[in-house]
């Protein structure tokens, strides 16, 4: 890494300022940011530390729950009220990387990295999140608009998002056996308007809702349906993890196990599976075992 | 060049570092405290583990500037505060358990170990297995790594006990 300037604002005004800057990255957690310029994946002649002016609460909003893009992944899967109205999403934080990441990793820097195996970017589909940002508020569909990319203008700034409560959700991933990334994640809703599933990992544009596995999770909402089902195969992420039809094949397996644990005594429980499944976290809710 | 002050160990320290330097090169190469090793450098193996404000975190994903007034814990703090061995708990476990053989990873897993148990209090041998997804050992297996961080949270849970009880 060549050297560069660091700022760190206190007001979020002042970061706005710093962060139009022509080849300024932004820094929140650093646990994307900083391992990608040191594999020279990214570059930047300044960083903008935004530890100290983004916004870390988690609270109540009518319908939903407000999470500051500065809470930490250790803070989601720990909050009471998140792990009370949005189980899933409580156990996909407590999911995400490693401990030592989730002390230092943000909401804000997981949705603004956009990573192809991102966890949250499914999460944020299927619960149809609105993300806000210094500017305005942008509708989850609207903000990841490709490959590491998002509706993020120059010096826009995510302070936060919004996730409907939706308590009948799960979230599965298998992981790499290599990075553990999720090789493919699966979010499953089940809302009072009918079911959404979002898939992660599969896609090379990055997190994507699933149609059809939403058709059939209409016409029959216990998830049978989905037995054969695999993801089109145009566009899928090919690697020596595994090719397009593996992909395709496991957002159907995972698709249709969520939606068992979606609709179990225990919604939001989160299975982790590389080769075989993985036994509870004991601050997971109850394991309900794979379908 | 910009300025930092820390308290590292239980000892404030100001140096004057460039804005990439990271918090592992920080310690190893301006305060030479070499305990904490460097990896893959890019936030997967873990031997780079120190403690930023009591909370366990990969030192080669910080940077010294974002550590400002922070207090860092490293291997060789631990051993301070370490028993009539001279050890902590922690690494009188791994020395008991042999959970190290080359040792590389061994300052990581020791301080990765004392954040489980800070979390966790006595966690089964699954729950560490998982709590250890961020840290990488070429050549144990995990078998004596999972044994000794089971063991060694035990003994800070009953050094906690007797703290309480007196």
């Amino acid at each position: 890494v060549r050297d560069l300037t660091y700022q760190r604002p206190t007001s979020l005004d002042e970061a706005v300022r710093l962060a139009g800057v022509g080849g300024t990255a932004l820094l929140a957690g650093g646990q994307t940011l900083l391992p990608a310029l040191r594999r020279r994946q990214r570059s930047a002649v300044g960083l903008v530390d935004l530890g100290a002016v983004l916004p870390r609460d988690i609270g109540a909003r009518a319908g939903g729950v407000r999470i500051g893009a500065g809470a930490t992944h250790a803070a989601i899967a720990a909050s009471e009220l998140v792990g009370t109205v949005l189980p899933a999403l409580a156990a996909l934080a407590r999911h995400v990387g490693d401990p030592a990441v989730r002390h230092r990793g943000t909401l804000g820097g997981a949705l603004a990295a956009h990573e192809p195996s991102g966890d949250y970017p499914a999460a944020c589909l299927a619960l149809d999140t609105t993300i806000h940002t210094t500017e305005r508020d942008i509708p989850a569909p609207d903000f990841f608009t490709g490959h590491r990319r998002t509706a993020l203008g120059a010096g826009e700034i995510i302070t936060g998002a919004t996730f409907p409560l939706e308590p009948r959700a799960a979230y599965l991933k298998l992981l790499d056996p290599a990075s553990r990334y999720a090789l493919v994640g699966v979010f499953v809703a089940l809302t009072d308007a009918g079911p959404r599933v979002a898939v992660t990992g599969a896609r090379r544009t990055g997190a994507a809702r699933w149609p059809g596995a939403e058709r059939r999770l209409r016409e029959d909402p216990t998830g049978e349906r989905l037995h054969g089902l695999a993801l089109p195969l145009d566009d899928l992420v090919e690697d020596r993890a595994g090719d397009a039809a593996y992909r395709a094949h496991l957002a159907g397996v995972l698709a249709r196990r969520a939606t068992v644990v979606a609709r179990g005594p225990a919604p939001g429980a989160v299975a982790i599976v590389h080769g075989a499944p993985q036994p509870p976290h004991p601050r997971d809710r109850a394991w309900t075992g794979p379908a | 060049m910009p300025d930092v002050t820390m308290t590292v160990n239980d000892q404030p320290v100001h140096r004057v570092v460039e804005g990439r330097t990271l918090l592992v090169e920080f310690l190893r190469e301006h305060l030479r405290l070499t305990g904490t090793h460097l990896g893959c450098d890019t936030a997967q193996c873990g031997a780079c583990v120190v403690h930023l404000d009591g909370e366990a975190v990969k030192s080669c994903t910080v940077l010294a500037l974002q550590c400002d007034g922070a207090e860092v814990t490293t291997i060789e703090g631990l051993a301070e505060q370490g028993g009539p061995s001279g050890l902590h708990p922690m690494q009188a476990a791994f020395r008991e358990h042999h959970g190290l053989q080359c040792g590389f990873c061994t300052p990581g897993m020791v301080m990765m170990g004392t954040d489980i148990a800070r979390r966790l209090g006595e966690p089964d041998a699954a729950t560490i297995r998982e709590e250890l997804k961020g840290n990488l050992c070429r050549c144990t297996g995990y078998h004596n790594i999972v044994k000794a961080i089971a063991a060694g949270a035990s003994a800070m849970a009953d050094e906690e006990r007797d703290r309480s009880g007196a």
